[in-house]
């Protein structure tokens, strides 16, 4: 068992969002967060990756073992694309980048300054850096976002061999990856805020 | 951290980084300052050094606001806190690559500005050795301002407000050891008090930093 999340209680901007929530993630395990917009899937995966802290409940196995990539990518727009995963892999104290470029097929953009990529392009770079950190557990919020037919299948091959190495991965997203994967739906864990009708997210920025 | 450290450098150096900017300010002011003030060699000579301690401490708060908000917006900072680095040591990095691109040229920039001032020929080395171990101390606890605003859409007002009181110390003993240099007196013991400023704050500041930003991210 890699992880391990019980009986989890999340707020965001201080109204509950989600309570109960608990669930193990094996290695070799894919599992999927399904939930409608704003359930709490992104609130859970910056929780479980430490950048948020639960009101109760507990998340085991957490500590430094998580790659996490969210909405932003983290890509210096002055930096080329391989500057900017040289970068990440000193950081998690990783050296070569040539695989992580080949399995996103970024090797002819690798001397491009980063802010002139396409969208899609940007958001591979940020999903290859997820194989230069060396981390077991991938926490993925919406990985598929902007990526065409071609990257997302990238993504699931990454994913694959990520699987098969003994990584782990917990992935919110709406598309089918074609993984082999449960798929986790969040929406029975949601807290009844009854202060705050609607589900948006105004009352908290 | 070295990665960090180069990867702040080589952006601070790229267009667009920033670099400059600061020194641009200072060499702004001190040259306007002989204008404003008139040209009466003695007044300028006797005010040089308090203004040109001055003007690198606005120059140094001029590119504090870009110090962690640049890596907050496009992800970086999240995905910094997620990493196996320590927050301290990346803080301390930080304010360490603040202040080679923004006070060290303050500091080599400031002997030349100085011959603008009328600056007495007893004052430059002290000058130099004020502004050298002052400025450390205001990237330190820029960095901790910086870190305190991070999360606030147009913070750089409040990040001003929170900062400056905390430089005042740094100025009123740098400013006094270029001073009493300039004068021919003898500046230790400002000097010894600044140094002790710069030290404290290096030591300190950087676990202040990191539990802001720890509470600010949440």
């Amino acid at each position: 068992m890699l992880l391990s999340v019980q009986d989890l209680t999340l707020a965001r901007g201080g109204v509950p969002v989600l309570t109960g929530l608990g669930f193990t993630l094996e290695a070799g395990q894919a599992l999927i967060l399904r939930g409608p917009n704003g359930a709490g899937k992104t609130t859970l995966l910056r929780c479980i990756a430490g950048l948020q802290s639960p009101i109760s409940g507990a998340i085991l196995g957490a500590e430094e073992t998580i790659a996490y990539a969210g909405h932003a990518d983290g890509i210096k727009a002055m930096l080329s694309v391989r500057e900017n995963l040289q970068f990440w892999a000193q950081v998690f104290g990783k050296g070569d980048i040539a695989a992580a470029l080949d399995s996103y097929a970024l090797h002819p953009l690798a001397d491009r300054l980063a802010g002139t990529l396409s969208a899609g392009q940007k958001r591979r770079l940020g999903l290859s850096r997820l194989l230069v950190t060396g981390c077991p557990i991938w926490v993925l919020d919406e990985p598929t976002v902007s990526l065409d037919v071609d990257a997302v299948a990238m993504f699931a091959a990454a994913v694959k061999s990520h699987l098969a190495t003994g990584g782990a991965a917990l992935i919110a997203t709406h598309i089918d990856l074609g993984l082999e994967a449960e798929v986790l739906d969040i929406t029975p864990f949601r807290a009844h805020a009854d202060h705050y009708s609607g589900t948006s997210d105004e009352a908290f920025l | 951290m070295i990665a960090l450290l180069l990867r702040d450098l080589r952006l601070a150096f790229r267009a667009g980084g920033g670099f400059g900017l600061g020194l641009a300010f200072f060499l702004i002011v001190t040259t306007l300052v002989p204008f404003s003030v008139g040209p009466t060699a003695e007044l300028l000579g006797s005010i040089a050094p308090g203004v040109l301690w001055l003007g690198a401490l606005l120059a140094c708060l001029l590119s504090l606001d870009r110090l962690l908000a640049l890596d907050y917006e496009d992800g970086t900072l999240d995905l910094l806190l997620t990493a196996p680095l320590p927050l301290e040591a990346a803080v301390s990095v930080k304010a360490l690559a603040h202040w080679l691109t923004t006070g060290l040229p303050l500091v080599l920039a400031a002997p030349l500005l100085g011959v603008l001032l009328n600056l007495p020929p007893s004052g430059y080395g002290w000058l130099v050795v004020s502004l050298a171990l002052g400025t450390p101390a205001l990237s330190v606890i820029g960095t901790f301002g910086a870190a305190l605003t991070v999360g606030i859409k147009r913070g750089g007002l409040l990040l001003s407000l929170l900062v400056l009181p905390l430089y005042v110390p740094t100025l009123i003993f740098g400013a006094e050891a270029a001073r009493r240099g300039a004068m021919g007196l003898d500046p230790s013991t400002p000097l010894v008090m600044l140094a002790g400023i710069t030290l404290g704050t290096i030591a300190l500041m950087p676990f202040a930093s990191a539990a802001v930003l720890r509470m600010g991210l949440r």
